[in-house]
């Protein structure tokens, strides 16, 4: 029964059977629940009050409203990639086309390297350029044009020339069924090259006032949104324009025992690990969603670590070169002396992402809590 | 528009089913269907079946026939002027004056004269790296004088003769060479990897082909800003065979973009013949398949390149349209400094383009036949030209280097918090260990 509702789900469809089905009727799924060791729940914010009206909104339409802000407050502003004009795969871009026309919003080939490259064309002459990779996944192409060009046309123009208007959108992460090619966390990569930003939101407020700042932002950015929370996570979001600032990380709990590093989908399972943690362990912890993955804030990590004396970062990508070896070298470099244990990471392991075996590859809230409880026992 | 199109083709298709089982043989009427904004495919009655998919406006054959490489004739190469000079159809003649077509051969001329001055530079070991353009002058300059200055330029390394004709200073193009503590990029590219805002030329960078989706890019931009300009993108017969060259042409078509795509066939590259670079009928062949006005040209006749790149632009301009141009030369000079193409081409084969068949002869030839020219002017210009790039040149050399503070700029708009601390810790660093690095030769840190 279970295995045929998979297979006649669609791609988002699923992610919202893990986070509410599986609560609402514990019986039925009862077959699931022990196969679904990684399921966690969205965990909502309450917006903030200064930002005036809300509205409920899920991850996609936040992204679909601070686009429509964009389009309209910035002539210049235009929307290209694989099936955006008709909404996108993943709805994004839903009425965006007829709204502002087929010049500002529009399909392209099929061609990642076109894609970007062209975005940093219309950039490098002042345009802002709003690019849609279809799927991390296939960001791959592009790789040239975002590492050579994109992340280097100031440096090497002496600030003449620069492409601070293009900012390139993907979806990201695991979705419950995409495997090694519709689940993939690219950050690392993009991590090590100088002059791009890269950014992760957890949730729709976060999503629509970061998109923004980047948009904005006088600097390539690589906006990375994590597919599985497209439906699943639903907040009441702000209508009007805002921005979340970049390169700022951002305390979620205090916590006094542990600090827990994580972005994107994984700060929902920080918070169940948190909550574990206190429950079966009375150990308080900290919770911190990373947010720029680079430049990183290192300051309110280290600070946190400080306090703390024990660190756990978590991401779904593969734990060597991931960017949580980043952090762990920077942290061991700055808080020595802090440290009541060795850093743990809690990573994919070292394989492309699997798709029968997801439930057993994925960071989730025992691999997490075991890290925590080896760093309690040290 | 774009959102009503997949419930309009859905409802054509359903239309398109009930049509074909209610057809009678003798109704005669057509039905146009739009299934995008400009493919249109006729349905008509029996006696006139032409196929209606949407992939491509075409018509039905019962013929197993495949179209190889020899289908076609070769693509014929435009000129206006024989190689010795002359003009062969008057009605070519872009018949430009005197000034104009003076101010065309001093450029092809200061570029070869700084050539080799630099290139001699680097052989002394004073500048690192160097890129001549021999041969390909021609190429340049009338491209550069069909174009209006404001057209902006994306190249990719042996364009330097289209800033010369901008009036692109020389010492500037020293400085950069140099990278001294007056160049524009604050010293931190190779050698001939120019730029400049001010002449609408985009700044160089090392990876082939990259910059073309950039030109097709820009070019849609400045399209939508309702500028009259174009963008050129500069490419070579090896970079045509990058997957960005792909792109940047469909793209280009595909989006309407006043892009003029200038392909510098030259025979090489590095030491790659174009017999090894593609087995089609070269670079404009390609044009057509995506839906891209092309021409090949006489890379060495200036008027030629002239005429086909004037027409070009009114094409891009007026039309929103990509145009490829593919201007067929020869590479006379190495790679760059770090070649010897002895090791992979004879000297007869190059001292043939040089003496037979050179773009500076030809317009020169030229010159001489409407006494805008003569022997005695080209030794003062010869003399004139070579003091200028020497004076530049030296006053380029004596200048010292850009403070290494800069190593760190430029990476964002604003340094990061880590950019921050990193300036620090090199400045700490190099006062400690000030012995060991060349600060003597950089402003101060």
């Amino acid at each position: 029964m279970a295995a045929l509702r998979r297979t006649l789900q669609s791609l988002c469809r699923i992610s919202r059977e893990k986070s509410s089905t599986l609560r609402r009727l514990p019986s039925q799924n009862a077959a699931i629940v022990c196969r679904n060791a990684s399921a966690w729940t969205f965990v909502p914010d309450s917006p903030p009050d200064t930002l005036g009206e809300t509205t409920k909104m899920n991850l996609f339409q936040s992204l679909t409203s601070a686009m429509d802000i964009a389009l309209s407050t910035d002539q210049t502003a235009v929307i290209f990639g694989e099936d955006v004009a008709f909404g996108g795969v993943f709805r994004c871009t839903v009425g965006l086309a007829d709204k502002y026309g087929k010049d500002r919003v529009f399909n392209t080939p099929l061609c990642e390297q076109g894609i970007v490259g062209f975005g940093i064309g219309m950039a490098s002459v002042g345009a802002t350029a709003i690019a849609e990779i279809q799927f991390a996944d296939y960001i791959y192409p592009a790789f040239d044009q975002i590492v050579n060009e994109a992340a280097k046309f100031r440096y090497r123009s002496g600030n003449v020339f620069d492409v601070g208007g293009l900012t390139i959108r993907a979806p990201w992460g695991a979705v419950g069924h995409g495997a090694l090619y519709h689940s993939q966390s690219p950050e690392a990569f993009f991590s090590h090259v100088p002059g791009i930003k890269v950014v992760i939101p957890r949730s729709p407020i976060q999503a629509k006032g970061l998109l923004l700042s980047c948009i904005r932002d006088k600097n390539p950015c690589i906006f990375f949104e994590p597919k599985v929370l497209y439906r699943a996570a639903v907040e009441q979001v702000p209508v009007g324009d805002y921005m979340i600032p970049l390169e700022e990380a951002e305390v979620l709990v205090e916590g006094s025992d542990v600090t827990l590093v994580a972005w994107g989908t994984q700060l929902h399972v920080m918070h169940e690990v948190a909550r574990l943690a206190q429950e079966k362990l009375g150990v308080s912890c900290e919770v911190i969603d990373l947010k720029t993955i680079v430049p990183w804030d290192a300051e309110t990590v280290c600070k946190s670590v400080k306090k703390t004396g024990r660190l756990l970062v978590a991401h779904e990508a593969p734990i060597t070169g991931g960017f949580a070896g980043e952090v762990a070298a920077t942290v061991q470099a700055e808080c020595f002396l802090h440290l009541e244990a060795p850093i743990q990471r809690v990573c994919g392991y070292d394989t492309p992402f699997p798709h029968i075996f997801e439930p057993f590859y994925l960071p989730d809230k025992w691999r997490c809590l075991e890290a925590v409880k080896k760093m309690i026992n040290f | 528009m774009a959102s009503l199109r997949p419930v309009f083709s859905r409802r054509i298709l359903k239309l398109v089913s009930s049509f074909n089982q209610t057809l009678a043989p003798s109704s005669s009427f057509h039905r146009s269907l739009s299934l995008s904004h400009n493919v249109r495919q006729e349905i008509t009655a029996v006696g006139e079946d032409k196929p209606l998919f949407p992939g491509a406006s075409s018509s039905y054959t019962e013929k197993l026939k495949f179209l190889g490489g020899d289908v076609y004739d070769p693509i014929p190469v435009y000129r206006v002027m024989n190689k010795m000079g002359s003009i062969i159809d008057p009605s070519q003649d872009p018949g430009l004056d005197q000034a104009f077509v003076e101010k065309m051969y001093k450029s092809m001329t200061k570029l070869n004269a700084m050539d080799k001055i630099m290139y001699e530079s680097q052989r002394q070991g004073r500048i690192s790296f160097y890129m001549t353009s021999y041969g390909e002058e021609g190429t340049h300059i009338g491209s550069a004088a069909a174009l209006d200055d404001k057209d902006i330029i994306y190249g990719q390394y042996r364009e330097g003769g289209v800033l010369l004709w901008r009036d692109f200073p020389l010492e500037k193009m020293m400085n950069q060479c140099y990278g001294n503590n007056e160049d524009a990029g604050k010293g931190r590219q190779m050698p001939v990897h120019y730029g400049s805002k001010e002449h609408s030329f985009a700044a160089i960078s090392s990876p082939l082909a990259t910059q073309m989706p950039h030109a097709a890019g820009a070019a849609f931009a400045l399209k939508r800003a309702g500028l009259d300009i174009c963008t050129v993108c500069y490419f070579g017969d090896g970079a045509a065979s990058e997957g960005d060259a792909h792109a940047a042409l469909n793209f280009a078509a595909t989006l309407d973009a006043p892009c003029i795509f200038f392909c510098r066939n030259n025979g090489y590259a590095i030491s790659t013949p174009t017999s090894e670079q593609y087995r089609g009928d070269g670079i404009a062949c390609r044009g057509p398949a995506y839906g891209i006005t092309s021409i090949r040209v006489d890379g060495n006749d200036v008027f030629a390149v002239y005429n086909a790149t004037k027409s070009a632009r009114e094409i891009a301009v007026t039309e929103s349209k990509p145009v490829l141009i593919e201007a067929m030369t020869y590479r006379i000079g190495h790679h760059s400094t770090s070649d010897d193409s002895s090791a992979y081409r004879s000297v007869d084969e190059v001292k043939y383009w040089d003496k037979e068949d050179h773009p500076i002869g030809r317009l020169r030839n030229y010159m001489l036949s409407k006494d805008w020219w003569d022997v005695d002017r080209e030794k003062a210009w010869m003399v004139e030209v070579k003091k200028e790039v020497m004076q530049k040149f030296q006053a380029a050399e004596k200048l010292k280097k850009p403070s290494p503070q800069y190593m760190l700029t430029d990476v964002f708009d604003k340094p990061s918090k880590r950019l921050s601390q990193q300036a620090e810790e090199l400045k700490k660093h190099v006062q400690q260990y000030k012995e060991h690095y060349p600060t003597d030769k950089f402003d101060e840190l």
